[in-house]
């Protein structure tokens, strides 16, 4: 009996997916209030120009130019291999950390090469703050403790340590869950505390960009929810990058949306736009047929 | 599963069964300066024998962790241009008959520097045992440190040793101390390099610097080859089944310890 009722929600369901597709993207797009690029005070944000990257001899990514306005929130999009969270790494220098990869191309951080010759990689990160796929909070150090992380490791010293922490996981969304048991270790939290325990802990250096990749799939809907929630806080003071698959997620939380693509070779960028664009009137044909869920 | 409880049992059965006889409380408060091998079992003891194992087996840990461990980190974190050669060097080093590194010892200290039997001398030819399994322990247990962390510390802006140093190494830090406990097990019985550099002697010696120093291996060959006796073998085995209880104890620690890693 409750086999045939569930089957019946799992049609329900997909009719309404297909019934609400894609307007539903473009008007969920279009709630959003548009922030105009530059009106923060937060540096004059994050550009790429020409960026290539290559593991060992493969090329998976060409040139790639995207600007990201200071205090907005960007979404890459596209499918699997196209080289989305590649570009991603290359942005706080991360891509290094892979031995056999290599890069060309310049990307501008308040219009400063983080590349450039002589650059200190351990500042940028630390302007340039990362959350990954998969949480990954130290499992030796208790929650208070891995949100203050970042000052240790990177060895910066801050006198009001307590405030600090309650500002971070505030931010992150997670006091009012932890406040009674920072003592206790990050392990014991569920996976979405545990990846906004991750996002508190990069704010806690202070960056001015974060970059996240996929911070949601490997999330149920309601911490996805709740981070979603978190993204839209964080963007009234930082600049934003968010690589994901879900485009009701892009349509939810981005200003502006750039859609990657990989015919087998090196990945490129198709178009980029306002996100309400990219869903409802996309001029490439390869991005419509992406975003209406055609293939991808 | 029989075939391999057979010896098992065995050994232990017989350990028990003819070491608890040698088993007294006067063992733990005496050394054999007094005692004779026709003396009865209760006279004398194996203080200077258990004092000389942990003296020369702490000695050798000393030596031998930060070596291993630096040699596990060169192998899993900076990963240089000589990690193959030394992974090769350190398995080869793991084969190594414990007799060589007590002739190794012998022949390039003892002989022509110190000319002195002592404790410190059984501690740096057993670290020759030592630094092998310890290194290939905690490379194993690094190694099982998931690389997502490695990354999180580094995007945090810290630099590659303070990611190892402050994240990699402390949640490693129960697989090291499964690797420092079965580096003691490795060496803890260990009697030829003793035998060939340290002296082993009958009196408490709590100087490794200067003077033989006994242990519990060689106070077990010394009972069995120069005793002859009922109450010299009674000691040997009671000497047997003191080393036997330790290593079992070290092993279960060792054992708890990485179960316990899971957190």
């Amino acid at each position: 009996m409750t086999v045939t009722e569930n089957s019946n929600n799992d049609n329900n369901m997909e009719k309404k997916m297909q019934t609400t597709k894609p307007s539903s993207l473009a008007s969920v797009a279009g709630n959003r209030e548009q922030r105009v690029p530059g009106t923060n005070l937060l540096g004059t944000g994050l550009e790429t120009r020409g960026v290539h990257a290559w593991f060992g001899t493969k090329h998976v990514l060409s040139d790639i130019s995207l600007d990201f306005a200071a205090g907005t929130v960007t979404a890459l999009i596209g499918p699997s291999g196209c080289g989305k969270s590649t570009y991603l790494r290359t942005l706080n220098r991360m891509h290094e950390f892979i031995p056999t990869a290599a890069l060309a191309g310049e990307v501008l951080l308040d219009g400063k090469d983080i590349y450039a010759p002589g650059t200190d990689v351990t500042k940028i990160r630390l302007r340039v703050g990362m959350v990954f796929q998969k949480p990954n909070p130290f499992p030796s150090m208790t929650i208070g403790e891995n949100v203050l992380s970042g000052l240790k490791l990177a060895q910066l010293k801050r006198s009001n340590t307590d405030e600090l922490l309650e500002s971070c996981l505030q931010r992150a969304g997670l006091w009012s869950e932890v406040k009674d048991r920072l003592g206790e270790h990050g392990g014991a939290l569920s996976g979405g505390q545990q990846q906004r325990l991750c996002i508190a802990r990069a704010l806690a250096v202070e960056p001015q960009v974060l970059l996240m990749d996929e911070p949601c799939s490997a999330l149920d809907p309601g911490s996805t929810f709740r981070i979603e929630q978190t993204i839209s806080e964080l963007a009234k003071s930082m600049t934003i990058v968010i690589v994901t698959h879900n485009m009701q997620q892009a349509a939810r939380v981005a200003d502006y949306t750039a859609f990657f693509l990989s015919d087998g070779g090196p990945g490129v960028m198709i178009e980029t736009a306002p996100t309400s664009k990219i869903f409802s009137s996309p001029t490439d044909k390869r991005t419509e047929d992406y975003v209406t869920g055609r293939f991808g | 599963m029989t075939m391999t409880l057979i010896p098992i049992v065995s050994i232990v059965s017989t350990v028990v069964l003819k070491g608890y006889k040698g088993i007294h409380f006067g063992m733990f408060t005496n050394d054999m300066t007094l005692a004779s091998v026709n003396d009865p079992v209760q006279a004398g003891g194996l203080l200077h024998a258990l004092v000389g194992t942990i003296l020369m087996v702490g000695g050798a840990l000393i030596i031998s962790f930060p070596i291993g461990l630096l040699t596990a980190l060169y192998l899993t974190e900076i990963r240089g241009k000589l990690a193959r050669p030394i992974k090769f060097l350190v398995q080869a080093m793991s084969g190594v008959p414990s007799i060589v590194a007590g002739l190794f010892i012998l022949s390039i200290l003892v002989i022509p520097v110190t000319q002195e039997l002592t404790g410190l001398m059984g501690s740096l030819a057993l670290s020759i045992l030592m630094i092998p399994t310890i290194a290939r322990t905690a490379e194993e247990m690094l190694l099982l440190i998931p690389n997502e962390l490695r990354e999180a510390g580094v995007a945090l802006g810290a630099t590659q040793w303070r990611t190892v140093s402050g994240v990699v190494v402390p949640a490693a830090k129960s697989g090291l101390v499964t690797a420092v406990i079965l580096g003691i097990a490795r060496i803890i019985g260990e009697t030829a390099p003793i035998l060939l550099v340290s002296g082993g002697a009958d009196a408490l010696n709590f100087n490794p610097m200067s003077g033989p120093m006994g242990s519990l291996p060689f106070y077990i060959w010394k009972a069995f080859l120069t005793g002859g006796t009922e109450e010299a073998y009674a000691r040997a085995w009671g000497g047997m089944l003191i080393l036997l209880i330790l290593i079992v104890v070290l092993f279960g620690l060792a054992r708890y310890l990485s179960d316990r890693r899971a957190v």
